[in-house]
């Protein structure tokens, strides 16, 4: 599989979330064609990492878990990273927008890290021989994961709007300076993981079918993070307008069309 | 004070926290005093100190050094401080089924203890991989997995299919 069919469908995620945010009339239908790409490229993905890659010199098949793992890690990093850069600008700007964001993407980092994560677990079992070792790289990513959901917590606890935009975004900043470490911790530290592999150091077909499922992946991020954007959007509309119809109302449903 | 100068204030103040604190993990040589593993070398340098606590220590298996007993229920081979078989090494006993990826040559950590006899305990290894990726050159044995389990490496070698 040539390699510069994986960059197109890379190139036409990255342009159709470019139109979806240039043209806000085009958001309607844009992340529907994304959601199509998205699991389209996931599932041709599968077929294309477990059928066509060839075996591993060294692992066999067992490899093929890689074509998942990485691409999960990688749009957890991305999801986590522009929640920080949405936690920096809300402190600045004081757009509850932001926060929106900042939500969305903290809960899409985590969706894809612990899936990551637990990937990367069943992967270490047939090759390192273990599950689990407290290597540098394997601590960062369990911080990453407690951290986040520690900021979700917050997120539930805190029903001032603005409080809870304020606060979180600290943790959120905060918080990210895990992602760096994650990162590097493989070149900086000994572990047990490997460090990050790159297209020199792959075969090509290998290569290319990596970037077709991170392409797909990606486009199932932005489909996911946008919808939970649009949710919390409502969420905190809702909050703003009406603060005090906000936590009781779940019993008194209007009885009026009975 | 007004409410956006202070949020300006938290922004900073979040971010010199997170920019200090990556600051001092990567450039405070925490590496120093908080290693994944030893290397033999290392371990050895240590004399006595070693001897007791549970350490990890990691290398690469020495080839040649692979044995196991006749009832193939203890393997034992040595680990170097890195590919030249003439670094330092430590002999490892361990008692365990390794990980089919073990043999010679390839990097390993195991976790366990050290002791007067010299020999290196362990119940728990664990292989290292490297990040490359590729089919297995013209020439070069594909590694059969079913294969490394069912033949030379366990207990009872069964019948080749």
């Amino acid at each position: 599989m040539p390699t510069w069919t994986s960059y197109v469908l890379l190139l036409a995620v990255l342009g159709l979330f470019g139109v979806h945010l240039a043209v806000p009339a085009t958001r309607a239908w844009v992340w529907k064609v994304l959601a199509v790409l998205g699991v389209g490229g996931v599932v041709s993905g599968s077929y294309l990492a477990l059928a066509v890659a060839p075996a591993d010199h060294e692992m066999g098949d067992v490899y093929r878990i890689m074509f998942a793992h990485v691409p999960e890690v990688w749009m957890a990093l991305l999801a986590l990273c522009v929640n920080f850069g949405a936690s920096v600008a809300f402190l600045f700007r004081k757009d509850l927008s932001l926060d929106a964001l900042s939500e969305a993407c903290a809960e899409v980092g985590l969706f894809f890290g612990t899936i990551g994560v637990l990937l990367g677990a069943i992967w270490g079992r047939p090759t390192w021989g273990v599950w689990w070792d407290w290597d540098p790289r394997l601590t960062t990513a369990a911080i990453m994961l407690v951290v986040y959901s520690g900021y979700l917590a917050l997120r539930k606890f805190v029903d001032d709007p603005e409080k809870r935009a304020t606060w979180s975004a600290v943790v959120g900043i905060i918080a990210a300076s895990d992602l760096p470490i994650l990162w590097f911790s493989v070149r900086w530290w000994r572990s047990l993981h490997q460090r990050q592999s790159g297209a020199g150091k792959m075969d090509p077909t290998i290569w290319s079918i990596l970037m077709w499922n991170t392409a797909a992946l990606m486009a199932l991020t932005i489909v996911f993070a946008y919808q939970r954007y649009r949710i919390a959007q409502a969420t905190r509309a809702r909050e703003v307008a009406l603060p005090s119809a906000l936590p009781p109302d779940s019993g008194d449903v209007p009885s009026e069309a009975a | 004070m007004k409410a956006s100068s202070r949020n300006l204030l938290i922004a900073v103040a979040a971010l010199a926290i997170a920019g200090a604190g990556l600051a001092y993990i990567a450039f405070g040589n925490l590496g120093e005093n908080l290693v994944y593993y030893w290397s033999p070398s290392e371990m050895l340098a240590h004399g006595d100190a070693a001897y007791g606590p549970t350490i990890r220590l990691g290398g690469v298996v020495k080839p040649g050094s692979i044995e196991w007993n006749a009832g193939h229920t203890a393997l034992s081979f040595e680990i170097n401080d890195n590919h030249e078989i003439e670094s330092p090494a430590v002999k490892v006993a361990a008692s365990l089924t390794p990980p089919q990826m073990f043999r010679e040559g390839i990097g390993v950590v195991v976790e366990g203890t050290f002791d007067k006899s010299k020999v290196f305990k362990t119940n728990r290894l664990m292989v290292n991989h490297s990040n490359e990726y590729r089919p297995p050159k013209p020439g070069e044995k594909p590694k059969n997995w079913g294969a490394t389990l069912s033949d030379s490496s366990g207990p009872t070698p069964g019948k080749a299919k």
